[in-house]
């Protein structure tokens, strides 16, 4: 009798704790095979020099990484995502913040702008970059067509000035801060409704006003959304590319170089100059640059909670 | 400051959470919000704060008309029902909030939300937030940050209902003391009858978003307006008979027993309830209105009580203790004319 018991508890633990694995083998393979693999064979692959598809390579070492440090073109990748990075995000949650905070208020016909505000989510950039390649004509676009309005000098956003194109990266920049913001703002709109109301009463009652409720109770309440949006928006924005391809017929830049971004660097590596394991160094390199600055902003926000 | 309310009502869709209140608070009066739960005291304390918009009806501060005016321009100083205290503020900036909106430099802040915080015996806890600290910690940093901008009207909604029953009464105490010393005009709303006796120059005994009766503690206990007045009040409760009036005297339903009662006011055949307090009961074997059977004793404190019947109702009477009652034996009951009240049974109104 008591064998029997002590069995079945036995049993019992091993089902507790090797049953779930089961149910988890499907997607445990699919994360192997398609996500662990892969990054395995990145880092592998960056240490191989002249790496060919057919698996041959010259050498093993650093020489790919110096190679790519050492690229000019590779420089202005970096240049220009960085320039991308640290306007599109910060800018875009600034906007975002206050847009959110619009759309949390209880007004008529507020569903209109929700909607208005989060079409560009279920759309394909690329498409809705074919429609701002034409806002951003410098004779008929829209944006000009405001500018000049106002007194201003028509901008040539998408053309090149002595082969430079000065307003392309500006171009790149306005429409990436537009195509992430919705995500954003959706975001920060579940942050906002996590907000206790009852905080806005208390400060209206301790004599705040609008502008000071916002300033002293929703952005402090809302922090940690906005830390969440960043740090996604960061990681996204160094991967822009998306962004410059639809302007200039596939090319980064309307010289064919000076919107070089590091994943369009990396992309052209791998197909274009069929330099694997280059591309697999910038990889490397891009990921690096990510997690530095994921790791900084974290310890900032964890600066700012005490 | 004076305060004055008016057909105040509040409907909430179809339900009527206020309903034509009419009220005067005097400058300087610590006013008890009395009634049982949702009967409309948080409702009214909302409207008087301005976060709740009236639906009908005036409120003045002294003489100007604030119905309409935002709570920012009201001055008053408001301790929520649950403390809304800013959770990423520490205890300190929460204090200081109120005045850091006034444009109160900053020195002269810290320095009078440090003495807040030390009246309501909070200041060892300046550096924490909100969340690390007890309920009852929590509810005097909200009083503190009330009191803090000197309001021209205190609200306090149900303050003390978080902390244990000691310090509960010093509290209370404190806040009497505070208010005292402050002068300023304060609404107290609770749902415990004898916090609002104990602390209150006046109660306000709501029901339904209805009033049902202002005045001190003592006469709404000694006089009650009405059958739930006389209710909501006292410990024991009072007792109720249900009859009828018989040639200008009560009698009991079943016709087993008959009261005299010396009331004008009654008419023939009208059917009452007659309240009597437990205390107004006198067992007495000469004199006597009521005879009963004790049916169960017990003891409450130091006082020994009993239920006993008359006819096919149950009242509860004190024992008195020097003399040796039993279940089964049968008691008469002499009424005190203080401490019983008749009521029509229809209304509720006294007679
Ligand atoms: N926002 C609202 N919408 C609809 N009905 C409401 C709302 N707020 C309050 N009520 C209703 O109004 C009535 C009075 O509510 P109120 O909060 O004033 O009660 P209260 O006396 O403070 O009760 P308690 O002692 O439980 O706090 C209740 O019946 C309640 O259900
Ligand atoms: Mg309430």
């Amino acid at each position: 009798m008591a064998k029997k018991n002590k069995n079945g508890s036995n049993d019992a633990i091993f089902n507790r704790k090797f049953e779930p694995l089961i149910y988890l083998i499907p997607f445990a393979l699919g994360l192997v095979i398609f996500t662990l693999y892969p990054v395995v064979n990145v880092v592998i692959m960056s240490f191989k020099e002249g790496y060919r598809l057919s698996g041959a390579f010259t050498g093993v070492g650093f020489g790919n990484f110096t190679k790519v440090l050492g690229d000019k073109n590779f420089m202005t990748a970096i240049k220009n995502t960085f320039i991308y990075v640290f306007t599109v995000v910060p800018i875009s949650t600034v906007l975002s913040v206050l847009i959110a905070n619009l759309l949390n208020k209880k007004i008529k016909g507020i569903a209109f702008f929700h909607t208005a505000f989060f079409l560009p989510l279920v759309t394909s950039s690329i498409a809705v970059g074919l429609v701002f390649k034409y806002m951003f004509n410098r004779d008929i676009g829209v944006i000009n067509t405001i500018i000049t309005l106002f007194g201003g000098k028509p901008i040539d956003w998408l053309g090149a000035i002595a082969g430079t194109g000065p307003y392309n990266l500006a171009a790149v920049i306005i429409f990436g801060i537009w195509n992430i913001m919705p995500f954003t703002i959706i975001l920060l709109l579940s942050g906002l409704q996590n907000i206790d109301p009852l905080y806005y009463t208390a400060a209206e009652v301790d004599g705040a006003n609008s502008s000071t409720i916002f300033r002293r109770i929703t952005v402090p309440l809302l922090m940690p959304t906005i830390f969440l949006t960043m740090i996604v928006n960061l990681i996204s924005c160094f991967k822009v590319y998306n962004e410059v391809i639809p302007f200039w017929r596939g090319e980064a830049g309307v010289t064919g170089r000076n919107l070089y971004t590091m994943v369009y660097y990396i992309k052209e590596q791998f197909y274009t100059n069929r330099q694997l394991g280059r591309a697999a160094a910038a990889s490397i390199i891009l990921f690096l640059i990510i997690f530095v600055f994921t790791m900084l902003q974290r310890w900032i926000q964890s600066k700012v909670d005490n | 400051m004076r305060v004055k309310i008016e057909h105040l009502t509040k409907r909430f869709d179809d339900a009527v959470a206020v309903d034509d209140f009419n009220m005067t608070f005097e400058d300087g009066e610590l006013v008890a919000l009395l009634g049982p739960s949702g009967c409309g005291k948080s409702t009214t304390l909302n409207m008087l704060s301005g976060i709740l918009p009236v639906s009908e009806g005036h409120i003045y501060f002294d003489d100007d008309d604030v119905t309409n005016v935002p709570p920012q321009n009201r001055g008053v100083g408001l301790v929520f029902q649950n403390y809304a205290l800013y959770p990423h503020m520490t205890v300190l900036e929460n204090i200081c909030f109120p005045l850091e909106i006034k444009k109160v430099p900053k020195e002269e802040r810290i320095k009078k939300a440090t003495e807040m915080a030390k009246l309501v015996q909070i200041d060892k806890y300046l550096d924490r937030k909100p969340k690390a600290l007890s309920g009852g910690q929590q509810q005097r940093v909200a009083i503190a940050r009330a009191l803090v901008k000197t309001p021209r009207l205190l609200l306090l909604d149900e303050p003390l209902s978080n902390l244990d029953a000691r310090l509960r009464l010093e509290m209370r105490e404190e806040i009497r003391r505070i208010q005292q010393e402050t002068g300023v005009t304060t609404i107290f709303v609770t749902h415990d009858q004898e916090e609002a006796m104990s602390i209150s120059d006046k109660i306000v005994l709501m029901k339904d978003g209805h009033l049902q009766q202002v005045s001190d503690a003592q006469t709404l206990y000694d006089d009650p307006h009405n059958e739930f007045v006389a209710s909501f009040l006292g410990n024991p409760p009072i007792n109720k008979l249900y009859g009828y009036i018989k040639d200008g005297n009560f009698v009991l339903e079943d016709g087993s027993a008959t009261v005299k009662v010396n009331n004008p006011n009654v008419k023939e055949g009208q059917t009452v309830v007659l309240g009597i307090r437990p205390e107004a009961t006198q067992l007495n074997d000469k004199e006597h209105d009521l005879t009963a059977v004790i049916k169960q004793r017990y003891t409450m404190g130091k006082e020994e009580l009993a239920f006993v019947n008359v006819g096919n109702q149950t009242i509860r009477v004190y024992l008195s203790s020097d003399y040796q009652y039993a279940v089964g034996d049968t008691v008469y009951i002499k009424l005190r004319q203080k401490g019983s009240f008749l009521f029509d049974r229809e209304t509720g109104a006294r007679i």
